[in-house]
């Protein structure tokens, strides 16, 4: 069988795969965020933390509790990481230095997973397991519990409550994430991807950095963290053995993202409306893996940083995945692909992740630009916009494009800084145009909390550990408190109903509407930015 | 108190209860099921054949070049307009064409280029066709059973379409050893 052809069976054995989990695993998830009933483990959870999982918050409350949540994590984090020395299985890796501890909290904390480590030599088994394992559960579900509760804002009906963080932060984390990260590491570990609590391992006289990997990997890709468990992350032969545990691990990533849709049109009542956001998400995240695999497979260098298992196709359907996730994870370095190629997993973070994007934020990032995207009809027709049956008045379209500029803000200034830096110049790995992607990949990547990087440039400075850290916390939460603030006022309205004048955001003009949006703001906002990196070296 | 204090304090508490259950058992859970016999056939990698590791002298076959110092792992992020790139990998070509005795135009791409983790075990079929003369030679069998040894430790496509094909070359190696 051809390359290709393999390829293209590979793309619709994912699809059917995902197809067969959608209605049920989209529903399980509907009931666990709808479900008024807490298991035994659930209310002694809510005992031990003295919180009273009966009572809802308003809008301002379930912001505090997602940041203190987050914050309490990040301080959590950096201890675990400056007393690494004492704690058991650090192997003498020692302290993690102050600036990279940071960052590295900061990153797991947001869900983004930037990796200014390398872990074999930085990161002992405690910290990898009782820190950053557990960031990668709870950031995940961090990120569900917002969406539930913008859901929810156009569900209820004349209230100020949204639901209980704690309650839905919880269930996201003990009945949807626990459960299936369980069940896949140990498909994992059935696929090859090692679990070893030792330090290295001797391969024909030569020592090489093992780790629990399978228990980290199998929430590193359900979770869309992203984080490698080892520096190649699931590039390493440890992560990622086979074809199989390739595709075990794509299919993971996409999992929530995709069904979600699916917990969306049930909870709001028309799955269609679900329907209509999965078949925008499916048509870009196909086009642009039809990009980056056609760039790559006529590349001038298609092997370099790919490994033999994966091949082109295998490669480009991971990054693509991965940038249109948030994830971040890589089973090939995209530093070494090719302008075009480089530039779609590139451009896939800048249309804000939600191509499905990550768990939750990529629902809420989509409902989002659903907004936007009503607003713009209404502007065109004179209308007063209206979604799912809610006003889209001046304070819900404020906070829309509050939540949807605030990371190209942080990216363009960011990087617009870290360019004119003298310091910077040394910090790149390659020379010309792709010096600059260099630089303008990782801010995007942290801004959008994926991840992944051009992984050439060299980030432990000061400079860049401190402002990709800032960028990481506010491309995470100047979007929550934005997406929460429309929530609250969302669920505070009274249903309007539906008229002849609605437009209907079930069809293909509404699916047309969405998709423009997402591509004109990212244009909009990043072309000058794109045409000096890699839309340069594709030309050159 | 704040409400932002009581908030923070309750995500405190229920932090530590989730990294109980999220941090130390469920990787504890996972690693004693990583035990059970013949759910995995090498979960600690001992003697593992997942990675390679290129060996020195004309006797083995080699694998890609690596663009790491073990123990760690990774690539070389060089992208495809990087001139100076350019220099090693046309470097890479001549040695190796000159270690094979074979055209420049006879060396494959996976030769040449350095793969992702720097610890792909794999090279493709054409690389290992090229070293097949050479290994022989070294090892003094014939170039027929050096190309059995090959075909026998090439790994196909997972269920016969995922993923790429392979020689391992780390099987490959250690099948010769005991061979000679």
């Amino acid at each position: 069988m051809s390359s290709t052809a393999a390829g293209l069976l590979q793309v619709g054995f994912l699809l059917v795969a995902l197809a067969v989990v959608y209605r049920p695993f989209g529903d399980y998830m509907a009931r666990v965020y709808t479900g008024t009933t807490h298991s035994r483990v659930e209310r002694a959870i809510y005992r031990t933390a003295r919180v009273d999982p009966g009572s809802e918050q308003r809008w301002g409350t379930y912001a505090q509790a997602v940041i203190g949540f987050s914050f309490v994590g990040v301080v959590l984090l950096i201890i675990l990481q400056r007393v690494q020395s004492v704690l058991p299985f650090d192997f003498g890796r020692g302290n993690v230095p102050p600036g990279m501890a940071f960052n590295t909290a900061i990153s797991f904390v947001t869900n983004t997973n930037w990796q200014s480590y390398v872990p074999e030599a930085v990161m002992g088994h405690t910290v990898q397991m009782a820190g950053l394992t557990v960031q990668n559960f709870v950031s995940g579900a961090v990120g569900m519990a917002v969406a539930v509760a913008l859901v929810r804002g156009f569900t209820r009906d004349q209230t100020d409550r949204l639901g209980n963080f704690w309650v839905d932060l919880v269930r996201g984390t003990l009945r949807i994430l626990l459960p299936v990260a369980t069940l896949f590491a140990i498909v994992l570990v059935a696929t090859g991807v090692v679990m070893s609590l030792k330090s290295g391992v001797t391969v024909d006289g030569h020592t090489v950095a093992t780790a629990p990997v399978a228990s980290q990997e199998a929430i590193k890709e359900l979770g869309t963290n992203g984080g490698g468990v080892l520096n190649a992350n699931s590039a390493h032969p440890f992560e990622n053995p086979n074809g199989w545990s390739n595709l075990v691990e794509i299919f993971l990533i996409l999992l929530i993202p995709v069904c979600l849709t699916r917990t969306f049109g049930t909870m709001v009542g028309n799955r269609k409306q679900g329907h209509v956001l999965l078949g925008v998400m499916g048509v870009l995240w196909s086009a642009m893996l039809a990009v980056i695999w056609t760039a790559e497979a006529n590349g001038l260098r298609p092997l370099e940083g790919k490994e033999t298992r994966f091949g082109i196709p295998s490669s480009a359907l991971f990054a693509d995945t991965t940038t249109a996730t948030s994830t971040g994870a890589v089973n090939a370095m995209h530093d070494s692909f090719t302008g075009l190629g480089g530039g779609g997993t590139l451009l896939n973070m800048l249309f804000g992740e939600m191509t499905p994007g990550g768990v939750g934020t990529g629902l809420y990032s989509i409902l989002v630009m659903a907004i936007i995207a009503m607003f713009l009809a209404g502007l065109m027709v004179g209308r007063t916009p209206e979604y799912l049956g809610k006003k889209l008045g001046r304070r819900e379209v404020t906070a829309a494009a509050v939540s949807i500029l605030a990371m190209p803000t942080v990216v363009l200034i960011g990087a617009g800084i870290a360019a004119i830096l003298p310091s910077t110049q040394g910090a790149l790995n390659n020379p010309g145009p792709h010096g600059l992607s260099e630089i303008l990949y990782a801010y995007a990547s942290a801004s959008n909390n994926n991840g992944s990087a051009f992984a050439g440039i060299t980030v432990t400075g000061d400079w860049f550990q401190a402002s990709l850290g800032v960028c990481m916390a506010l491309g995470r939460f100047l979007p929550i408190i934005a997406v929460l603030c429309l929530a609250g006022s969302l669920a505070r309205q009274k249903k309007v109903p539906v008229t002849a004048g609605t437009l209907p955001t079930t069809g293909p003009l509404f699916a047309t509407l969405l998709t423009g949006a997402i591509v004109l703001v990212a244009a909009l906002t990043f072309i000058p930015a794109l045409a000096l990196g890699p839309i340069a070296e594709a030309l050159l | 108190m704040t409400t932002f204090g009581k908030q923070a304090l309750a995500g405190l508490r229920v932090l530590l209860v989730l990294t109980l259950i999220t941090g130390i058992l469920y990787p504890a859970a996972v690693w004693a099921v990583s035990r059970i016999e013949g759910l995995h056939a090498n979960a600690e990698a001992v003697d593992t054949t997942l990675v390679g590791i290129d060996r020195e002298g004309d006797q083995w076959f080699h694998t890609r070049p690596s663009a790491v110092t073990l123990p760690a792992s990774g690539g070389s992020n060089k992208g495809e307009l990087n001139e100076a790139y350019d220099a090693v990998v046309a470097q890479r070509r001549a040695e190796i064409a000159q270690r094979e005795g074979v055209p420049e135009d006879q060396v494959p791409q996976d030769a040449v280029t350095a793969s992702a983790s720097g610890l792909d075990p794999h090279i493709s079929d054409a690389y290992a066709l090229v070293q097949v003369p050479r290994v022989a030679r070294a090892n003094g069998m014939s170039e027929d059973r050096v190309r059995e040894l090959v075909a026998g430790n090439t790994d196909g496509r997972g269920a016969g379409f995922l993923g790429e094909p392979g020689v391992n070359v780390t099987a490959l190696n250690r099948a010769l050893d005991a061979a000679r």
